[in-house]
């Protein structure tokens, strides 16, 4: 056996091929590395070890040593030194690597092993895969295929346990199913740090179940679904809803706040049907919230704007464009202010950021979301890609915490500002407080997915499209650019935010250099608004997204350098792989409403 | 190219005559003047039909007019013509039926799709669907064409069980091993 050179290292031998892994691994990791396949149903990589599944039964042994001596003892036939192998079978997932270990996974008595466990396991498991919402992702089904003795031997009556308990709001659980691998128990203990789950009764009676009094009513409950390897917790929202082999996978990242969690979209001929976390283990693990799973609702939601509108009136996008171009071009230089969004993607961002400069440096403000932070993977900062807006300079400062657009406000009132473009935000809700007599004050030109205060007051609205109907990047509190894909189609009618910015961008070139009359939606031609395209310039004009494209950003995500940013104060505590850089030594918070440099929208 | 002549043989007297052969064809048209009928005088009589005939797939009930089908969605994932589309739904409490959890809120077969191949019945775990007698199927539009859960258990009806599986499943949760 080689030593290898990092002390750190272990070299290990695994059906006779050897592979060097970190100190402290276990077998299963080990093997995974070399894609050995190792089943098992208890371990799960982010929890503690439990070992009470046993499906991971492997062959161990220990290079032979003279034990007075400590000299190898060699092997005459092979001229090697002699292996111990102990007589029987150690679990994987507690065994951890060691010096010179032996494993052997393809042996008569490994495959004996798993065989009897997989038919302990199957005696009261119910013959439910046709009405089980796990069927096709389950382990207790892949395996029982790969490992199972493909009949039943077993002429007993199964045991009877209840099977739909309603265990929270999100949570429902057929105790029938569950193979008792702790999994769920250790989860809420270990990282939801809500400890509701254990088991009650003893033997093949074990019953999963809350505490008495207590329900599974964490933010995090549904990621027991996810990592439950049997259908035994079932989410109540998917529940009989798809078969999970008809779904489309599509990698996207939660919007619910600055996290950027990774997700996967499942999709089928244009509906979504659920959301699941995708493993990112520098930003999300595994895991993610309830809250954040329920986002895919708005796409269907009945105020969903579906088409666009001129002062009221249901209009086609072209005259939309047009009637919006009007406003710009009658609205004069310096009396137009934009309202910009943390929830626009990077690129829609700086499209922003383009549209602020075409009309003269107008100046633009943010919403800010605050709300609580949970310290794991729900953020104070509920926008999701506010530092996107400062790497691609559409602000220089954070926006205030309360009444963001207070400055703007001031400004209406001072007849200041006279056209208002708002990019996905409702200005009169609480976090960004203008008052609807403000509004009314001003020619609104509203960009947005959902009807609100805003739209129906607004000259113009513009229906755009959710984060599951589109491509693009968020940044997240870490500064990790990440990207997200389309899953869905948009709505009949709704056409790209990237297209609508561009067309805006186009209208207020025209209106800037001439009174040209060219339509604007035929100005911003298809091909320069899509999002490889926006990242040509993007990239060339933004220095710290120079070295990428939309293409290359791997799927989970590249860091981008904060320390220019380092001295704002952020909303953002500490959390899952998530340090503050600035704790308290800015305290100076930030005066004002946003504004690029130019012209400062306040009075 | 070299052309070989080829030397005929003269034609025979009876081959000039033709006589054998029209003999022979009045033989041939005797026999099946007089042989019993192969056709069948379709619309007024109509075929029998063999055991294992792949007909119109229907929804079938079993003898006590309850319904089989779980919506596991297999025959629609089967399907090679993409022709089934089903809509799951739960089994609501207090039904008598909701130990069976699932049932199709919606099931749609396209008949103008289906081409009759029969993995939806054997590929169905709870013996819900199958391909029966009904060979000759109509429609003035596209949509009647496309059959429905209740135009399919009306072509379906009731077929014998073997098993009764919920049945038992239900009993066993009454009287079983519980703790």
């Amino acid at each position: 056996m080689i030593q290898p050179a990092n002390p750190d290292l272990v070299t290990v031998n695994i059906d006779g091929r050897e592979i060097a892994v970190p100190k402290g691994t276990n077998v299963i990791e080990a093997s995974r590395k070399l894609s050995i396949d190792i089943p098992h149903y208890c371990y799960h990589e982010k929890l503690s070890v439990a070992g009470n599944c046993r499906m991971c039964l492997i062959e161990m042994g220990m290079p032979a040593v003279d034990p007075a001596t400590k000299a190898p003892i060699i092997d005459e036939a092979t001229g090697k030194q002699k292996i111990n192998w102990i007589p029987k079978p150690v679990i994987g997932c507690g065994t951890n690597v060691s010096p010179g270990m032996h494993i052997r996974t393809t042996t008569p008595m490994v495959k004996d092993a798993r065989e009897s466990v997989m038919e302990f396991l199957l005696v009261n498991h119910p013959l439910d895969c046709p009405i089980c919402d796990q069927a096709g992702e389950c382990k207790l089904q892949e395996q029982a295929t790969g490992y199972g003795r493909g009949y039943s031997r077993y002429i007993e009556e199964k045991n009877v346990k209840p099977k739909r308990s309603v265990l929270g709001p999100h949570v429902t659980l057929d105790d029938e199913r569950c193979i008792l691998c702790s999994r769920c128990i250790r989860f809420s203990r270990e990282i939801a740090k809500d400890d509701v789950l254990g088991f009650t009764d003893r033997g093949s009676y074990s019953t999963l179940t809350c505490f008495p009094g207590r329900e599974l009513a964490n933010n995090y409950s549904l990621n027991t679904v996810d990592i439950c390897p049997v259908g035994a917790l079932t989410s109540t929202d998917f529940r009989f809803k798809m078969r999970v082999w008809f779904l489309k996978q599509t990698n996207s990242i939660c919007t619910e706040s600055s996290v950027g969690t990774n997700t996967v979209v499942w999709s089928r001929e244009g509906v979504i049907y659920r959301i699941t976390p995708r493993q990112n283990d520098g930003v999300n693990d595994t895991w993610m919230t309830d809250s954040g799973r329920m986002l895919y609702k708005q796409v269907l939601a009945p105020e969903r704007l579906k088409s666009a509108a001129v002062r009221g009136a249901a209009a086609s996008a072209e005259d939309a464009l047009r009637a919006a171009a009007e406003l710009l071009r009658a609205s004069e230089a310096g009396s137009i202010a934009i309202v910009g969004s943390g929830r626009s993607s990077v690129e829609e961002q700086f499209l922003t950021r383009k549209l602020a400069e075409a009309l003269g440096g107008a100046p633009v403000s943010l919403v800010s979301r605050v709300g609580e932070g949970d310290g794991l993977l729900l953020s104070a900062d509920r926008n999701p890609n506010l530092r996107g807006a400062l790497v691609t300079g559409l602000i220089q400062s954070l926006p205030p915490v309360t009444a963001s657009l207070a400055a703007l406000g001031a400004a209406i009132d001072a007849g200041k500002v006279k056209t208002v473009i708002s990019i996905g935000e409702d200005l009169t809700a609480a976090e960004a407080g203008l008052s609807a007599e403000q509004l009314a004050k001003v020619s609104l030109i509203t960009l947005g997915t959902h009807a609100s205060a805003t739209s129906a007051a607004a000259a113009v609205v513009l229906p755009t499209l959710t984060v599951f109907e589109k491509s693009g990047t968020f940044v997240n509190q870490q500064f990790r650019i990440q990207k997200f894909a389309k899953a869905v189609p948009g709505p009949e009618g709704v056409g790209d935010d990237l297209a609508t910015l561009s067309a805006l961008i186009a209208a207020a070139k025209a209106g800037a250099s001439a009174s040209e009359a060219d339509t604007p939606a035929a100005a911003a031609s298809a091909a320069s608004c899509d999002v490889h395209a926006v990242w040509a310039t993007l990239a060339a004009e933004v220095p710290a997204l120079g070295t990428m494209t939309y293409k290359t950003i791997p799927d989970d995500g590249l860091l981008l350098d904060g320390t220019p940013y380092a001295a704002l104060p952020f909303a953002e505590g500490e959390a899952l792989h998530y340090k503050p850089a600035c704790a308290a030594e800015t305290a100076a918070a930030p005066e004002g409403a946003e504004s690029r440099a130019k012209a400062p929208a306040a009075a | 190219m070299a052309t070989l002549p080829v030397e005929r043989r003269p034609l025979t007297l009876a081959e000039r005559s033709y006589l054998p052969q029209i003999a022979r064809g009045l033989k041939t048209t005797l026999k099946h003047i007089f042989s019993p009928n192969v056709t069948m005088e379709y619309p007024e009589v109509q075929p029998e039909i063999p055991a294992g005939y792949r007909g119109v797939p229907t929804l079938v009930t079993d003898p006590h007019g309850r319904e089989k089908c779980v919506s596991c969605q297999l025959c629609e994932f089967v399907c090679p013509p993409k022709a089934i589309r089903i809509t799951p739904g739960a089994v609501p409490e207090g039904s008598g039926r909701e130990h069976i959890e699932k049932a199709p809120e919606e099931f749609k077969i396209d008949m103008l799709r289906c081409i009759y191949c029969g993995l939806c019945q054997e590929v169905c775990p709870e013996e819900a669907i199958f391909l029966q007698n009904q060979f000759s199927l109509n429609g003035l539009t596209r949509e009647e064409m496309v059959h429905d859960k209740k135009r399919l258990y009306e072509l379906g009806g009731s077929l014998p069980d073997r098993h009764f599986k919920w049945d038992k499943k239900k009993a066993a949760a009454e009287h079983g091993n519980a703790h």
